[in-house]
């Protein structure tokens, strides 16, 4: 011990040395950290960026004759109502279909299925694929299955069955999650006083789980709300002047009509498009504060 | 009589609980239709395609143009229009993508950090046909400053705002699995003087390279399938070029145009659509198996 300790009074020099090196580290992790902030500050910037363009371009076209109006060839009279009216029902039917189907396929997969067997995990890999088709694909899917193989023609059913089988893995996924963090002990509990694993599910699992699935269903809802390319490959046209009466209509999207008049060369038409997304990000904005407030509210 | 009552209670509790697996079951193999039902009509369109046109021109020439006479059917133009728009969004995705989850993980504050995570959600979220309009709207105009030749409808442009759209899924992939390496690794790295861009750097990030290059290669493919943005800033001209400065076309972006106007159900230019779509869902399934075969072969279990 002595002897380390004379030695390193005896080589000052090099100590200073390393001190000296530990600064200039430091500082390069500084600069570094420097680097690493401007990557965050980039993708910020280009978030403020887009919705000062967006807000600017289609501020001053926004109004309550916008929403209510037909659209028209003529900018300056146009307006979003057949997209919002058909944006629901789409939505709507969607629901409809992939919530059961994927909050039961994912009740399956996590209360029922024995993971060890091989169709089950064929099932579960499946369903990580699918998650990475792209859109347009599902589109195509659409197209062969229900407008023509069906015959369900370019309907609001066609659209929103393709819409359905799009989200179906993300609610599935999601659900999965969900069921998975419902302690056990609550299921042994209601299995000890002799109810049934259906009724267990359901007045048992299926209520605790609720906020996280519901959480996934609306993020998923509203992918879906934004998507355009699968509905223009089965067909949703881009110009409707009337509402629909019903789910075999042709009908055109938010997202759709956005596209119409975002491809338009006059300026005009990008001002009218610019305050159609002004209404898409409201209603997206407000259905994904939903879920992250409930996701903070049950969150335990 | 009242002693088998409850007999005939359990005998129907366990009907009812079979139908209800059956159905259960029912309902979770419709997923394995989805991908039956994908491959079964991207297989049979394209070989009734493939019956008109040679697999040797489909693949190997350089000119496309199904609906204009004389018609070819070289799919290679789109194809480097799409290869365009992925190599060059991930200039922007992964270094951008990349820095900010080493900040998030590594350097940021936790009252940062609960600012900035909801900001990428967000980021996120917004649907990609915003992105287009950004590109046409603000993107194109900047870029005409440094480039005065740019084309109103051009790659570039394009590709950024898809790199922009892509960045939060590495960011936060990246993150998740940097916040996923055990901290007693960083503790040790400190404790011989490490500073906080060694641990970083040599520390954090080799533990977690598997799913971080992973993520690089999930954005790639997400770009690859990017349809709005393209078909909105990117153009319609299916010439071979490579200049990311003119305007292009990409598979997904050929697939709204043709789908844009009236096809006859059977004809060659609806089979198109089956036959270029097959080629997209390969592309991008590959390299979804290529990720995920990254994280389980690389990784490093702590």
């Amino acid at each position: 011990m002595k002897g380390i300790y004379v030695e390193m009074e005896n080589n000052m020099p090099v100590s200073k040395k390393t001190s000296s090196n530990l600064k200039s580290r430091k500082l390069l992790s500084k600069v570094f950290e420097g680097f690493f902030f401007l990557a965050i500050a980039f993708g910020i910037l280009m978030l403020v960026l887009l919705l000062t363009n967006v807000v600017k371009t289609g501020l001053g076209w926004l109004s309550l004759d916008f929403i209510t109006s037909l659209p028209s060839r003529f900018p300056k009279k146009a307006g979003i109502y057949s997209a919002l009216v058909g944006s629901i029902w789409v939505m709507g039917l969607t629901f409809l279909f992939a919530f059961p189907l994927g909050v039961g396929t994912a009740i399956y997969l996590e209360e029922y299925s024995d993971k060890k067997k091989w169709f089950n995990n064929v099932l579960q890999v499946n369903i990580a694929n699918l998650a990475g088709v792209p859109s347009i694909v599902y589109g195509i899917l659409g197209l062969a299955v229900f407008v023509r193989l069906l015959a369900f023609e370019r309907s609001i059913l066609s659209g929103a069955l393709t819409l359905a089988l799009l989200i179906l893995p993300v609610i599935i996924v999601s659900s999965q999650e969900a069921l998975k963090a419902v302690p056990n002990e609550l299921r042994h509990g209601s299995y000890a006083l002799g109810v049934s694993k259906w009724l267990t599910i359901t007045g048992v699992v299926l209520p605790y789980a609720m906020p996280g699935i519901l959480t996934g269903t609306i993020l998923a809802m509203s992918r879906a709300m934004g998507e355009a390319a699968p509905l223009i490959i089965v067909g949703a046209a881009g110009y409707i002047a009337f509402l629909p009466r019903s789910i075999m209509d042709s009908f055109t999207v938010l997202p759709i009509q956005i596209f119409n008049w975002t491809s338009r060369p006059q300026d005009e038409f990008q001002n009218i498009a610019a305050a159609g997304i002004l209404v898409l990000l409201v209603l997206l904005l407000t259905a994904n504060a939903t879920a992250i407030f409930l996701r903070n509210k049950y969150e335990k | 009589m009242s002693k088998r009552e409850p007999d005939k209670n359990i005998m129907r509790m366990h009907a009812q609980e079979k139908i209800i697996k059956t159905l259960l079951q029912t309902f979770s193999a419709v997923s394995i239709f989805v991908t039956i039902g994908i491959v079964v009509t991207l297989l049979w369109e394209t070989l009734g395609f493939l019956r008109e046109v040679s697999v040797f021109e489909f693949l190997f020439t350089t000119k496309w143009t199904p609906t204009l006479a004389p018609k070819h059917f070289g799919v290679l133009p789109i194809v480097v229009g799409t290869m365009m728009i992925a190599l060059l969004s991930s200039i922007v995705s992964i270094p951008v993508g990349l820095g900010s989850a080493i900040y998030l993980s590594e350097f940021a504050p936790a009252k940062v950090r609960k600012v900035i995570k909801p900001i990428l959600e967000i980021l996120a979220g917004i649907p990609s046909i915003v992105y287009g309009f950004f590109a046409l709207n603000f993107i194109t105009p900047f870029l005409r400053g440094f480039f005065p030749e740019i084309e109103v409808f051009n790659a570039l442009s394009a590709a950024i705002a898809v790199g922009i759209m892509t960045m939060p899924m590495v960011a936060s992939l990246s993150e998740d699995a940097m916040k996923a390496v055990p901290k007693a690794l960083r503790e040790g790295a400190y404790a011989l003087g490490a500073t906080k861009l060694e641990v970083a750097l040599n520390v954090v990030l080799p533990a977690a390279i598997s799913n971080v290059i992973s993520s690089f290669v999930l954005a790639i493919s997400r770009a690859i399938g990017e349809t709005m943005i393209v078909a909105i800033a990117a153009g319609a001209n299916s010439t071979l070029t490579f200049n990311p400065l003119h305007s292009i076309q990409t598979m997904t972006g050929y697939m709204v145009n043709i789908s844009m106007g009236d096809i006859q159900h059977g004809s060659v230019e609806y089979k198109t659509v089956f036959a270029v779509g097959l080629l997209l869902f390969l592309m991008t399934l590959l390299m979804n198996i290529l990720a995920r075969h990254i994280v389980s072969r690389y990784r490093e279990e702590y």
